[in-house]
């Protein structure tokens, strides 16, 4: 192979299942130790492409057309053993979810192991060696024993670096990291995002990064490639495309990301009665040595038409926190208060109803969307099915469905149309208090900004109070009046949404809010730049505070 | 997820006497299996006074007077209360039993499961004579199926949807369908009767002759194998398909890593799992339910000698094989638990 070549050559692909084109006609190059990254919503077919560099479509029965170099080979034309060598050795795969990646059966250290004898033919001993080297090169501390454990050992974080490692093992030409940040917790997000930025400098490795959240890659990259419909929209550096988009779709997708420091405008509205108090609340899980508390000692206070945001990363308790306001979950101790009056008996309390992350597990799908909105007014004792039916078709008009889709199967409908429905039956019973948990985290931008919109909208109108959990600070700032921060169980910073956000008081608070992408790649290195600053000297946090 | 431990965790017996991990694991089962069988043998015990027909009279054979038979009756103390006959039999388990046979004294060493009715017997002797024929059976029948099921499972999983899995299911498929006693017999006839390959099977102990052992189980194993296998191919094969479609194994496929080991390091460990679980059931079971091989090939077992001893109500032949066939099924799912949680560490906190 020519020095000069591309490392990676993209002519006319099209890669197609069954009836489904999920990739059309794209082409595309990437240099020799450049970053790109692929943008795109769900469906728009930036995974597949991915999968494509290494000729993962083989044998599984789609349609692969065009062509794809990779560091010189062909991958269409290809024998199975030249893929098999490209596979690791010149382009290594980053998973996105780095828990299911790793085989649970085996040492971490040995699956990298495993991986650096295939292609290297090294004896076991060197290749473990290998692998205790490359993990120490991720930031593992204590390498040679950490290799030894199983990937149920390792946190989140400690897996992604473990799944580079393995990438990093051979030395590739090109590492394809797919969502590689998007499982994580912000603050880990923004290291392993460092990190990848580091190793890409010091071993001049290419980067194709494929990604739905644009503020991932232009953390990341030096190009950017749109991505909708398997077409290619746009391509250029990543600065112009998200400062100046030519294309309306860029505009449009970068006109619905959330941001943190984007203008805001006044929510304002009257603002009720207390609807739910908490003073004190407590709640624990398991006894003796397992025992843990995932909510201590919280105290806050709704009101009619206000939102209450509760962030916090996995782990923080906010779930926990938002299942004993609306009494799915009983408080260990503490005092919970509905409208002033504190509950008599243990179950859910009425007027307050929960809207879940997920739109697809929280509908039955052997039930019809309207019977599923129907169900609270049955609990509640309606009996009139006339009555009932109506009240349904109105629910469902309400929250932007067609009311006829009532006998309609969720199966049926959008990510984001089945999250409506999961608002209508939240509706139904006509509550005072709505708790969201993540209620936007599993569905694009686009359907993001619509169902918050919605959210707003209802509550101008119904004087609900809401409280919404979510761990991404951004969409959180936009859609609430007051944030409650949540670190381990306990309330780190309570305040109004220019408090905590413009002037946040506790360090850790201060912490999450630089993890968070920037949108502009200058910012985003000279925060990059801070954080190592931070990190070489553990300087004072408040020296970042400068957000 | 690791953190919460279950019901049986750390809040139990074991779990308060320190016994955490890998020791208290096989404690807990340990104790598990104790529990399991004292109640196997109360319901045994119960469903046999129950039962209807008179003992005494069917013991005694079918020409005793009532006055015979009245003695018979006291002898076996057949009139005493069930529970002081149940603790009496207890007892003899944990500290021998002392019989008198009218005469003198007939002593029965612990663990003394009673006396046969029939023949005065100890049932201690009679079941350690039989245990090692079916052990011979349902071990080698084991081996066999786990090398046919799991092979043709992994096979027709890795060739999905090609002519070798459409062969491969239609034979495992008539292997299920076809009685042990028409596979056993037509192989007798074909193997011993035509070819005279191998001799017409007849029970050989390992301890006198290795070879002959082998040589003479080696048609009883293949037909109980043959049947028994077509479950396991389905079983490793759905299994297989599922782990094949697990991320991990994508993970080892995007580096290059030869098929070869990606199905038989990384697919097939995680679809043994079930494989093991059905394995130590079957081969339990077994020590109860091999009848129709053990009767067809004439091997002297204790699926023959339950039959036999069930027929004419002697109760504690049945109690005792009951509860052999318990303990070995009680054993081996126990052994398979560990194999499991040696297989996986995860198993042990969860």
């Amino acid at each position: 192979m020519s020095l000069d070549e591309h490392l990676v050559r993209v002519d006319g692909l099209s890669v197609g299942f069954g009836d489904v084109r999920a990739v059309d006609a794209v082409s595309f190059t990437l240099e020799r130790g450049a970053a790109l990254a692929l943008v795109g919503e769900s469906g728009s077919g930036k995974s597949t492409v991915a999968a494509a560099l290494l000729g993962l479509h083989r044998d599984t029965g789609a349609r692969v057309t065009g062509t794809v170099r990779v560091g010189g080979v062909d991958v269409g034309a290809a024998g199975d053993q030249e893929l098999r060598r490209l596979r690791g050795s010149v382009a290594a795969m980053v998973f996105q979810d780095p828990l299911s990646s790793l085989d649970p059966y085996y040492a971490v250290g040995d699956q990298i192991a495993e991986v650096y004898r295939t292609h290297s033919g090294a004896s076991r001993r060197a290749a473990r060696a290998r692998a205790v080297d490359v993990l120490d090169r991720v930031g593992i501390a204590d390498a040679a024993r950490r290799a030894r454990s199983r990937p149920h050992e390792f946190s989140g974080g400690m897996r992604q670096r473990a799944l580079i490692a393995m990438a990093l093992a051979c030395e590739p030409e090109l590492i394809v990291a797919d969502e590689p940040t998007t499982a994580l917790d912000v603050t880990v997000q923004a290291q392993i995002l460092d990190l990848l930025h580091t190793l890409r400098e010091e071993t001049g490795t290419g980067l194709l990064l494929v990604t739905h959240d644009v503020g991932v890659a232009a953390e990341s990259v030096d190009d950017v490639l749109v991505m909708r419909h398997g077409r290619v929209v746009e391509r250029g550096p990543v600065a112009d495309v998200l400062a100046a988009p030519r294309e309306p779709y860029t505009r449009r997708l970068l006109s619905a990301v959330p941001r943190v420091d984007a203008p805001r405008e006044e929510r304002g509205g009257d603002l009720g009665d207390v609807v739910v108090e908490a003073q004190g609340l407590r709640r624990a899980f398991g006894r003796g040595r397992g025992a843990f508390t995932a909510v201590d000692d919280v105290s806050l206070t709704v009101r009619a038409g206000e939102t209450l945001g509760v962030v916090g990363e996995s782990g923080s308790g906010k779930t926990t926190l938002g299942r004993m306001l609306v009494g799915l979950l009983e408080p260990t101790s503490g005092r919970l208060l509905h409208g002033g009056a504190e509950k008599q008996r243990p179950g859910p309390v009425p007027g307050a109803q929960m809207v879940f992350q997920d739109p697809v597990s929280s509908l039955n799908p052997r039930r019809s969307v309207g019977e599923s909105v129907a169900d609270p007014l049955r609990a509640r004792g309606d009996r009139d099915e006339g009555a009932i039916r109506a009240r349904v078709r109105d629910l469902l008009e309400r929250v932007g469905l067609d009311p006829a889709h009532y006998d309609r199967y969720p199966h049926e409908f959008s990510g984001g149309q089945r999250q409506r429905v999961g608002i209508a039956r939240a509706l139904a019973a006509e509550p005072r208090l709505i708790v969201c948990d993540e209620p936007v985290s599993a569905l694009d931008v686009t359907t993001q900004a619509q169902v918050t919109a919605l959210l707003a909208e209802l509550q101008r109108e119904l004087g609900l109070a809401l409280v919404f959990v979510a761990h991404d600070l951004a969409v959180v700032r936009q859609v609430s009046d007051r944030i409650a921060v949540m670190r381990r169980g306990r309330l780190v910073e309570y305040g109004s949404v220019d408090e905590v956000y413009g002037a946040p008081r506790d360090p850790y608070t201060r912490e999450l809010l630089a993890a968070v992408p920037a949108l502009d790649p200058a910012v985003a290195a000279e925060r990059r730049a801070a954080r190592r600053a931070q990190a070489r000297s553990a300087a004072v946090p408040e020296e970042l505070a400068a957000v | 997820m690791m953190r919460t431990s279950g019901p049986t965790g750390r809040t139990g017996l074991t779990g308060r006497l320190g016994l955490t991990g890998f020791t208290g694991f096989v404690a807990r089962r340990a104790v598990g299996a104790v529990v399991t069988l004292f109640v196997l043998s109360v319901v045994i015990y119960a469903v046999f006074y129950v039962a209807p027909g008179d003992v005494a009279q069917i013991t005694c054979g079918p020409r005793c007077s009532p006055a015979q038979v009245h003695q018979v009756a006291e002898q076996l103390r057949l009139d005493d209360p069930l529970y002081t006959r149940y603790v009496d039999f207890l007892r003899g388990i944990v500290a021998g039993h002392d019989y008198s046979t009218g005469t003198g004294v007939l002593h029965c060493d612990a663990p003394c499961l009673g006396l046969s009715y029939q023949t005065d017997q100890q049932v201690t002797d009679l079941i350690l004579n039989k245990v090692p024929v079916t052990g011979s059976l349902a071990l080698g029948a084991m081996v066999l199926w786990l090398i046919l099921g799991v092979g043709t499972g992994v096979l027709s999983a890795w060739r999905r949807g090609r002519l070798t899995e459409r062969v491969l299911t239609a034979v495992t498929l008539a292997g299920t369908a076809t009685p042990v006693f028409v596979i056993g017999l037509l192989l007798m006839i074909v193997v011993c009767g035509q070819l005279q390959w191998l001799p017409f099977p007849q029970y050989v102990p390992f301890t006198d002759d290795p070879q002959q052992w082998a040589w003479n189980l080696l048609l009883p194993w293949l037909s109980l194998a043959l049947i028994e296998s077509a479950k396991y191919a389905r079983l490793t094969r759905s299994a297989m398909l599922e782990t094949l479609a697990e991320d991990h194994v994508r993970t080892f496929r995007a580096y290059g890593v030869k098929e070869s080991s990606v199905i038989g390091r990384h697919a097939l460990r995680g679809a043994l799992a079930p494989v093991i679980a059905l394995s130590a059931n079957d081969f339990g079971t077994m020590f109860g339910g091999a009848l129709l091989t053990e009767t067809l090939f004439g091997l002297p077992g204790l699926g023959r000698e339950l039959v036999q001893a069930v027929r004419v109500v002697d109760l504690p032949v049945v109690v005792g094989m009951v509860l052999v066939t318990g303990f070995f099924v009680v054993l081996a799912n126990a052994v398979a638990d560990v194999l499991y949680a040696v297989a996986d560490r995860r198993v042990v906190l969860a």
